[in-house]
């Protein structure tokens, strides 16, 4: 079921919410980098830093489906054999 | 409009609370049995619980009108004490019988650890056993996916379950179609921070339509908004999305659900 609102009047409705919300994100990769001028970052926080670049790439990305693969990216994986490493019996 | 809130802890509210949801339209809401925030030492513990939710706030929701109903459970963070989950477990038919509980719940996983899926399928078979509807808490963040496929995994290996008697609860963006794609029926909870916002909630309502679909506050001791539900209301008319459509989500969807529950005795507004 398609949405009463046009296309044009989300974008017209949600730009200055958009656009401060990418402003705090520049802002806060502005800040890492100064606070990590002289330091480079730890493993943990590498990974976690590199984590966030990999969403930028899939909001950068084409798709109507950039929220389901955000959320998949910082998800833990399913392992279909989770029973058997439990020694659960699937009836 | 007169609303129903299928997932809410009013334990862990004050009646300030119970007035200002009852203003904003609140005539029903439903409360699943959770974590207080603390390890219960033993099974009286729960027992105490267990009247708090079956006497003491059906009591203080009437005093405004409110019709409340209970789930209950031991919860997936707890059920790590396998020893205590058991205890618990044989404790819960004590209270089934009493008017405003609905079913078990919320059951689920938490760190999806083995404990937690053992206790999880024991609620299962006592449910199944007892005819009652099930309540799934699925869990947080990164967890929530691999978390939410082993939840249907279980549920769909016990063929004694019926999905259209089943809410899983805290669907989000990556898990909302599977859940709903099985039969289930699915719960968005509008928390700040951890889940999902009225916005995000409201996008997947005009992606799947809305048919199984419900929304809810999960309003508890920690940052959460027992009014989220108004708020998603209001996003929906600002969109321009039908009253009807509105009803469904916030209102038809809870009492369809609920009304598989024998005891659920709904009187709705004259
Ligand atoms: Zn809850």
């Amino acid at each position: 079921m398609p949405a009463p609102q046009t296309a044009d009047e989300i974008v017209a409705d949600k730009f200055l919410e958009v656009r401060a919300k990418l402003l705090e994100i520049a802002a806060t990769l502005d800040r890492v980098d100064r606070a990590s001028a002289d330091s480079s970052l730890s493993d943990e926080a590498a990974h976690r830093r590199d984590a966030l670049q990999k969403g930028i790439e899939i909001i950068a990305s084409e798709g109507s489906d950039r929220a389901a693969r955000l959320q998949m990216l910082y998800s833990r994986e399913y392992q279909p054999g989770w029973r058997e490493t439990f020694g659960m019996k699937s009836s | 409009m007169d609303y129903i809130d299928p997932h809410i802890h009013m334990v862990s509210r004050t009646t300030d609370d119970y007035a200002t949801l009852a203003r904003m339209g609140c005539v029903a809401m439903s409360e699943p049995a959770f974590w207080a925030g603390y390890d219960r030492g033993s099974v009286d513990g729960f027992r105490d619980y267990f009247r708090q939710l079956t006497e003491t706030e059906p009591a203080r929701a009437a005093q405004y009108g409110i019709q409340h109903y209970t789930w209950l459970c031991i919860n997936a963070k707890e059920a790590e004490n396998v020893e205590l989950s058991r205890e618990v477990i044989k404790m819960i038919p004590e209270f089934l019988q009493r008017p405003n509980v609905l079913g078990i719940g919320e059951i689920g996983l938490n760190k999806n650890t083995k404990n937690e899926a053992t206790i999880f399928a024991e609620h299962v078979d006592l449910a199944v056993t007892h005819q009652e509807l099930i309540l799934i808490h699925t869990p947080h963040l990164e967890d929530k996916y691999q978390g939410t496929r082993m939840i249907l995994d279980m549920l769909c290996d016990d063929s004694r379950v019926t999905p259209d008697r089943v809410l899983v609860d805290h669907v989000e963006e990556h898990t909302i179609k599977e859940v709903l794609d099985r039969g289930f029926w699915a719960g968005m909870t509008l928390y700040p921070v951890t889940k999902c916002t009225p916005q995000r909630a409201v996008d997947m309502i005009e992606m799947t339509g809305g048919e199984r679909l419900m929304a809810n506050s999960a309003g508890d001791w920690g940052p959460s908004k027992p009014t989220a539900v108004p708020d998603l209301i209001f996003e929906m008319r600002r969109r321009g999305l039908s009253e009807s459509l509105i009803k469904k989500v916030v209102y038809d969807n809870p009492l369809e659900f609920f009304g598989k529950s024998k005891r659920f005795k709904f009187q709705p507004r004259q």
